[in-house]
């Protein structure tokens, strides 16, 4: 193994892995909104609203991420939508990651006890103080697990949009296999690199979980 | 027909699920200050009767009034919400599970309406939860979680909450029978404590001795119908349907 090749293109890795911790937050930001979203409209009294939550969950996990990434990057000049690389793997992996996230946050909603919603309302709130004031707050609490499953599943897919060319850790150890001839020592920085930043994500997600319980 | 002056009247209730009628045309009244108790089989409809006084389990046909308002009139979907929420704000509910709120601490379960729905400054809430959790012996405790609270303890702080709304009636859907024996009574003091403030109430029980003890009027239902109706000195004592004896035939012996 060149481990003196790997020290020598280590920061050129590191910077790679500042782009990509750059797409898992933008990515986890905009999963967060349309899983919140989402979920808004799989919750909804209307029936519409309902369907359009499941039908939305069901596109985005029931067919492949880079299919989405492909269909969005590729087709998406066609019907009239340009946009570059970095762009379309935050717009893709984001809408895909809002989708798992609209279930995490759906479940745990629905797992809080009815007693609470008939509570708040026998109180006289109306649905959405009961829901704000009451549920949301308790529910909250139980999305951070899953919710940190969601991320960490997000993190591992923005190695995909290597495949539309972005500049990020996994495209930039295949660029260094291409000039270097060392696919064992490249991908193994990258994977290193993955999982530093998959363990401290877990880390904090840890924390904020036992942060949050109620005594 | 009865008139608009009686507290609170229930017309010919009638509800189904489907083809499964578990309110068949129930008519109550009760007077401002009394307190009724519904006894029964579970499955008589007795909860069901009890949740629709406040929509919680809308009736099929038939009306709810509360002090001159008809509590489940027909509205359009926002102004009925705007409505109901005004009537529940009037009407208090004590669950069997007592539903308090696991995020907040016995203060915060019984300020929250008051400051929200009413716009009680912290400094009322406060004094009004300080109030009320002391009516109810829970003074102590006033900054405990639920989860550091025993089954007793919290229907209390429940029955505080429900009562720092200020409530016209208040709803009793079998209080005492998810608790450990030991602790039923704390509760049933308390409740016998607002019958003397006479604070006007309806009661679903399985507890017959506290039943007869602070009721004016008896309730024995069974399959969707009103069986009998009367003072405790009737109905437990002398009921004249042969199914009300029945019931409380086998009831003391499951209880002895």
């Amino acid at each position: 193994m060149d481990t003196d090749l790997m020290l020598r293109v280590y920061p050129f890795f590191l910077q790679a892995a500042g782009t990509t911790i750059l797409l898992s937050v933008l990515t986890a930001l905009l999963g967060l909104a349309c899983g919140t979203l989402g979920a808004a409209a799989r919750l909804s009294r209307f029936a519409l609203a309902r369907f359009l939550g499941a039908a939305y969950v069901s596109f985005f996990r029931g067919t492949p991420a880079l299919i989405q990434l492909f269909i969005l990057y590729f087709g998406g000049p066609q019907i009239g939508i340009q946009l570059d690389a970095f762009e379309a793997g935050v717009i893709g992996l984001g809408i895909n990651a809002g989708a798992y996230m609209t279930e995490t946050i759906r479940g745990a909603i629905i797992s809080i006890d009815k007693g609470q919603r008939e509570a708040a309302r026998t109180l006289g709130l109306s649905r959405w103080q009961a829901m704000y004031k009451i549920i949301l707050p308790q529910a909250a609490r139980l999305m951070v697990r899953p919710l940190g499953v969601n991320l960490n599943m997000l993190i591992k897919a923005t190695a995909l949009v290597a495949a539309i060319s972005v500049v990020e850790l996994t495209y930039t150890a295949q660029r260094y296999i291409g000039s270097t001839y060392k696919p064992f020592e490249m991908f193994l920085l990258a994977g290193i690199l993955y999982m530093i930043i998959i363990y401290a994500t877990g880390r904090a997600v840890a924390w904020l979980d036992r942060k949050v319980q109620i005594v | 027909m009865t008139d608009r002056t009686t507290y609170v009247q229930i017309r010919h209730a009638q509800k189904a699920f489907g083809t499964l009628e578990v309110l068949k045309d129930i008519s109550l009244n009760v007077e401002r200050g009394q307190i009724v108790a519904i006894i029964g089989p579970s499955g008589s409809g007795k909860s069901t009767l009890l949740r629709a006084i406040n929509d919680l389990d809308p009736l099929t046909s038939g009306e709810i009034w509360l002090d001159g308002v008809q509590v489940n009139k027909s509205l359009p979907f926002r102004q009925y919400e705007k409505h109901i929420n005004e009537m529940r704000q009037q009407i208090g509910m004590v669950f069997q599970h007592f539903n308090l709120f696991p995020h907040m601490t016995a203060r915060g379960n019984v300020t929250m309406a008051p400051k929200m729905l009413k716009g009680l400054s912290d400094k009322e809430a406060d004094a009004l939860a300080e109030e009320q959790l002391d009516k109810v012996g829970m003074l102590e405790r006033i900054d405990y979680y639920p989860s550091q609270l025993s089954g007793g303890q919290k229907q209390r702080v429940a029955i505080a909450r429900a009562l720092a709304m200020k409530p016209k009636l208040m709803l009793f859907d079998e209080a005492t029978s998810a608790l450990d024996p030991e602790l039923v009574d704390e509760v049933n003091q308390v409740m016998k404590k607002l019958a003397e403030e006479h604070m006007t109430m309806i009661i679903v029980t399985h507890e017959m001795d506290f039943a007869a003890a602070v009721c004016d009027r008896v309730l024995f239902m069974d399959q969707g119908v009103v069986v009998e109706e009367g003072p405790p000195s009737v109905v437990f004592k002398n009921p004249e349907k042969e199914r009300t004896r029945a019931f409380l035939r086998k009831h003391l012996e499951t209880a002895s």
